[in-house]
């Protein structure tokens, strides 16, 4: 063969051996805010509104008030296209530019960077997902997911749906099915599903759908339609939930009697089932709608300027929405590092501490600008999470309505599983540090 | 004792008892076999042909969905953008035979083969980067076809039938009597049918292996095209759509990799024996067999009839 | 002109069937043992081991596993994710039945385990072959990862349904677990790869490599000249799906240090299988520039914009690192079809008599 092309076979392939060290300097008076996201593979449906959403706000912030505290925030999306090594790559490539927090978006993603974070010093927010029981914040000093764990989100939904049949007395011998994404992320709730199921006296029948055949559910949903559950519960994402409204709706199933937990419930979920979706439910504990002031801002300062990631008309859906309440978490935690160690460029260490004083009440959800967006949240030194409220909202055929009032948690039944969650997990990662970071006063 | 009951006799007795959820199963297995069919089929009619298995066939079907949906999204009317869409797949299939067929004749199967997966990676990422990632919904009225169900009455309940599955199942009819008249009848069938026998035969006739090539990736593309709206109407278009086309082999492997009709039977009869199997004997296991069903159908299908049941047999010479 | 093997006269037959029989390329293989063992650790950031190396060592064991199969015995095979799976799911089982006894003799015994299951899905290979082989290992693959989630056995009754990898020490050292730090644990990946790379490279130019060889390229005149077919295609699965295990294990414990089913699915099989075919079949050094083609060019792509100051956003890059990795693999398949290693033995011929052309 010719040594011409030899070489440049060889030269191109050589490409590869460069040594991949790249990690550019950032501005000395910045805090990076790296986002792990994935707008590419079969969740990319679930995962585009809320990066945007998440990365418009600190734009917005950036470009209304010149960050936060005066001092700019790098954001950097990372693509995981939800695969852990992917993930963990992104969390290794972007560790050596000094995150102040890491929000996976992956349950996944969140399991397989709980023990490094731990030890690399670097906060995980899994907002109202990834383990559960890291709601303890003594054994999981760095991990925080508030509004709401996954327990909490499946006794508010016993709750709804006891209340709509009249009673907890109401639910014996009734059949209750759960459909869901056969992976970590639809197995966390089981047992607590399970454990209800005991104490009220109804029958759960489960239906896995594999992530390969997530738009391939008729066979699914034909077994529910044999069993005939009197409720569906979904905890779906991605390419799941759209195929699973579509399908209940080819069976004639009473979309108004299938409630998602607050992951499955975007628009882009319901909306491809047309007519046939109308009546869906699902849990939430954000607002949804453009007309927040914040909102308005977002369009303001970002969207119209071409800064933005999203057209106008999206801003306002709902998960568009829930990437905002990330960000705004994100924002409050590092006003709190600031507000508690008197410097303005903050570190990992102070934004934990940050994270473990949040407390954002309806007053200052109104100050941000998002007055009713959100319910309050506050979390503390040994509670990570507050087991807050959330609510029902129902899909019309166009837009998202709230149907019901904030429901809250049954805490006596989701407690003692954290506990115990909790143990058992520290149990089985021996050696588990032990937690070593004071509780600030305020927290 | 209870196992052998539930295996044995309690599946039978179920769908003796609820005749109407089991003809609801054969339908719905049917539907899906048909459209396991009609990706088959588009292995078949480039294997048949170049001797290549094309494991970009499920990576096309989306393509083609996308760029029909893309165009209509950026207001070209439905049927101009089918005919634009066409126009691209007959690109498409050009670009194919000029820049990789071309390069690699005569290599053996498992190159071209590897060729094919680079094939799927770039349609993957210029798919991706010109529609966007988010899921499309599929412009089923806009092409006219119907939506809907219809309720037929029958065996003590009722059996939904979608009115786009019977729709699906016409139009694969419809294409594979079409393709089958186009293989027996017309020169260029012929001349197919000579290109699969033997490449270096075809050409000492005459018979130009690059044209032929243009027309079997372009028909493959118009395969494509269907079952994406076919499928795309049933559930999005979106990229999670690829890895259903693996459920093609082993209709292939139960078809035979070469027949026509073997690619539509085998289709049907994995649809049918994975859904009857789901729904029955499902719940046994666990559920969610369903991603292995299949294959472990064809594989003991294959311990017993190792060339499929339309497929040639396999004959070794030393 | 340098690379000449002028001089050097062979006095035993031994030293004539030698590996590497040239000085130059025992020189070059000692050079390259060195910087991986000393350079490396020493110089190398912790992203460069953590996302670089560990991935691209364990990905070229299990892409030397397949290539034993595929390459050398000629069964295609589209299992690999799945037996990469149960050598993780097994060195959990047994680190955790057993967590007194060293992580490393675990790691290896997994491997044992996954050329057991290898064997018992290798059996169709008896009757059906060629492309009809890979169906069958498709079956394995999807039923295995359908066992990796609905047996909670296998992930010690996990809500996550994983693999949390527990903290395990060497010598008084952590190697795994978080606390156990990238060079530590590169320094085990390796020598587990080196170590198994030798025991390759062994089997491969002795009788049973010859007997593999032989299956892959005429079956029947291998059976006529008295090679037992069922007992060299059973030991290819069974070898196959031992380096593959023992990757799959140290691709839980020593890499990700978290695994769950969908680490071992279709896409890991299709990566590797890959990894063999751009390297080249057959071919143990190509298994290698395989691995690190596939795996490094991604992150090249990825973080090259970086480098260069361009600023695309994140998904477009992942756009073009897709069709990027798709155009080079169709380049360098018409380029030279027998894969990288084919490039690198016509560029150390070419050496042999640079500068003269022949």
């Amino acid at each position: 063969m010719r040594m011409r092309n030899l070489i440049f076979g060889a030269s191109v392939a050589c490409l590869v051996g460069a040594p991949v060290v790249a990690s550019q300097a950032l501005a000395e008076d910045t805090i990076f805010v790296p986002l792990l996201t994935y707008r590419t593979g079969p969740f990319a449906n679930s995962g585009i509104p809320i990066a945007n959403g998440m990365h418009d706000y600190l734009d917005m912030l950036n470009e209304r008030d010149g960050g936060i505290g005066g001092v700019k925030i790098a954001v950097e999306e990372c693509e995981t296209g939800y695969k852990n090594e992917k993930g963990v790559e992104c969390y290794e490539a972007l560790k050596n530019k000094k995150p102040v927090v890491v929000n996976p978006y992956s349950t996944g993603i969140t399991l397989a960077l709980i023990p490094k974070a731990s030890v690399d010093h670097i906060p995980v927010l899994s907002m109202a997902y990834g383990l559960s029981a890291s709601a303890q914040g003594q054994d999981f000093p760095w991990i925080f997911n508030p509004p709401a764990t996954y327990w909490d989100g499946l006794s508010m939904i016993i709750k709804y749906i006891a209340e709509k049949e009249g009673g907890f007395d109401k639910l014996k011998g009734k059949t209750i099915g759960y459909v869901y994404f056969d992976g970590g992320y639809g197995l966390e709730p089981i047992p607590l599903l399970d454990q209800l199921a005991k104490d009220y006296g109804f029958e759960v029948k489960k239906y896995p759908v594999p992530p390969a055949d997530m738009q391939n559910q008729s066979g699914l949903w034909l077994n529910v339609r044999r069993d005939r559950p009197a409720w569906m519960i979904m905890w779906g994402w991605g390419a799941m939930n759209p195929a699973a409204v579509q399908e209940a709706a080819k069976i004639n199933y009473p979309m108004d009697h299938f409630i998602g937990i607050w992951w499955s419930g975007s628009e882009d979920d319901a909306r491809p089932a047309a007519a046939g979706g109308k009546g869906y439910l699902s849990l939430n504990f954000n607002g949804v709608g453009a007309s927040y002031p914040a909102m308005q801002d977002i369009i303001k300062y970002v969207i119209e300027k071409g800064k933005g990631q999203t057209l106008k008309h999206k801003v306002g859906e709902n998960f568009y929405n829930r990437g905002v309440m990330n960000s705004a978490i994100v924002a409050e935690a590092i006003r709190n590092a600031q507000q508690l160690t008197g410097k303005k460029v903050v570190n990992a260490d102070d934004v934990r501490r940050g994270f473990e004083s949040l407390k954002i009440s309806a007053a200052r959800w109104k100050e941000l600008g998002l007055d009713g967006f959100a319910g309050p949240i506050d979390v503390s030194c040994t509670d990570h999470n507050g087991h807050h409220a959330a609510y029902v909202q129902q899909w019309d055929g166009t837009k998202w309505v709230k149907t019901s009032d904030w429901i809250t948690p049954m805490k006596d039944k989701v407690q003692p599983l954290l506990d115990a969650a909790a143990k058992d997990y520290v149990t089985k990662n021996q050696p588990w540090p032990k937690r070593t970071e004071a509780c600030d006063k305020s927290s | 004792m209870n196992i052998l009951y539930q295996i044995f006799i309690d599946p039978f007795v179920q769908m003796g008892t609820a005749p109407d959820l089991l003809v609801q199963t054969l339908w719905e297995g049917l539907v899906a076999g048909v459209l396991y069919a009609l990706i088959a089929l588009g292995f078949v009619l480039i294997f048949k042909a170049s001797g290549v298995f094309n494991f970009a066939q499920g990576i096309m079907v989306v393509f083609a969905a996308l760029t029909l949906v893309g165009l209509y999204d950026r207001g070209v009317p439905a049927f101009v953008a089918l005919g634009l869409t066409i126009a691209v797949m007959l690109g498409l299939a050009f670009v194919v035979e000029r820049l990789m067929l071309r390069p690699l004749v005569n290599q053996p199967d498992i190159i071209l083969f590897m060729a094919t997966f680079g094939l799927t990676y770039i349609l993957i990422g210029l798919g991706e980067m010109i529609f966007g990632g988010d899921p499309k919904v599929m412009i089923t009225d806009a092409l006219y076809l119907p939506r809907g169900a219809i309720d037929v009455k029958m065996l003590g309940g009722f059996v939904s039938l979608q009115k786009i599955d019977i729709a699906a199942a016409i139009i694969a009819s419809i294409m594979v009597a079409g393709l089958a008249v186009f293989f027996q009848k017309t020169r260029i069938g012929r001349a197919l049918r000579a290109v699969a026998d033997s490449h270096k035969a075809a050409l000492s006739v005459g018979i130009s292996l690059e044209q032929i090539w243009v027309v079997v990736w372009f028909a493959a593309g118009i395969v494509a095209l269907a079952t994406g709206i076919m499928w795309g109407a049933r559930s999005n278009v979106s990229f999670a759509l690829e890895i259903i086309a693996l459920k093609a082999l082993p209709v292939l492997i139960l078809g035979g990799f070469t027949s026509i009709p073997g690619a539509i039977l085998g289709g049907v009869i994995i649809g049918i024996g994975e859904k009857l199997g789901e729904f029955y004997w499902g719940p046994l296991l666990g559920s969610g067999i369903e991603s292995w069903l299949a294959y472990v159908i064809a594989l003991i299908f294959l311990l017993f009839r190792p060339q499929g049941l339309f497929g040639e047999r396999i004959i070794e010479r030393i | 002109m340098l690379y000449r093997e002028a001089g050097q006269y062979k006095t035993s037959y031994a030293a004539d069937q030698a590996v590497f029989p040239i000085l130059q390329d025992r020189v070059g293989l000692a050079a390259i043992l060195l910087v991986a063992f000393v350079v490396i650790p020493l110089a190398g950031n912790s992203f460069l081991l953590q996302a670089v190396m560990i991935p691209f060592l364990v990905m070229g064991l299990a892409t030397i596993g397949l290539n034993l199969l595929v390459g050398y015995t000629g069964l295609l095979s589209l299992g690999t994710g799945a037996f990469m799976g149960v050598g993780a799911f097994a060195c959990y089982k047994l680190a955790t039945l057993f967590p007194g006894v060293n992580i490393l003799i675990w790691v290896i015994a997994s491997g044992f385990v996954a050329a057991g299951v290898g064997v018992l899905f290798g059996l169709p290979s008896l009757r059906i072959k060629g492309f009809y082989l890979a169906v069958a290992t498709l079956a394995a693959q999807f039923f295995l990862s359908w066992c990796f989630i609905r047996v909670p056995w296998l992930y010690n009754y996990n809500i996550s349904a994983s693999i949390e990898v527990p903290t395990r020490t060497f010598l008084g050292v952590p190697v795994t677990g978080p606390t156990a730090t990238p060079v530590t644990r590169y320094l085990v990946v390796l020598t587990i790869v080196v170590v198994m790379t030798w025991l390759a490279s062994n089997l491969v130019h002795g009788r049973i490599g010859r007997m593999w060889m032989a299956v892959r390229d005429m079956d029947i005149a291998a059976e006529l000249i008295g090679i037992k077919l069922y007992r060299t295609k059973l030991l290819a699965f069974a070898v196959s799906s031992f380096f593959c295990g023992v990757a799959g294990a140290m691709l839980a414990f020593l890499w990700l240090g978290a695994a769950e089913s969908e680490s071992f699915n279709i896409n890991q099989s299709f990566l590797v299988l890959f990894m063999v075919i751009i390297g080249g079949l057959g071919s143990l050094t190509g298994s290698f520039f395989g691995a690190i083609f596939i795996w490094g060019l991604p992150i090249v792509l990825r973080n090259a914009p970086g480098v260069f100051g361009l600023s695309i956003t994140a998904a477009t890059v992942e756009h073009i690192t897709f069709m990027t990795v798709g155009v080079l693999i169709i380049f360098f398949l018409i380029v030279e079809p027998a894969g990288l290693a084919r490039l690198w033995q016509i560029g150390k011929q070419k050496l042999r008599v640079w500068p003269f052309p022949y």
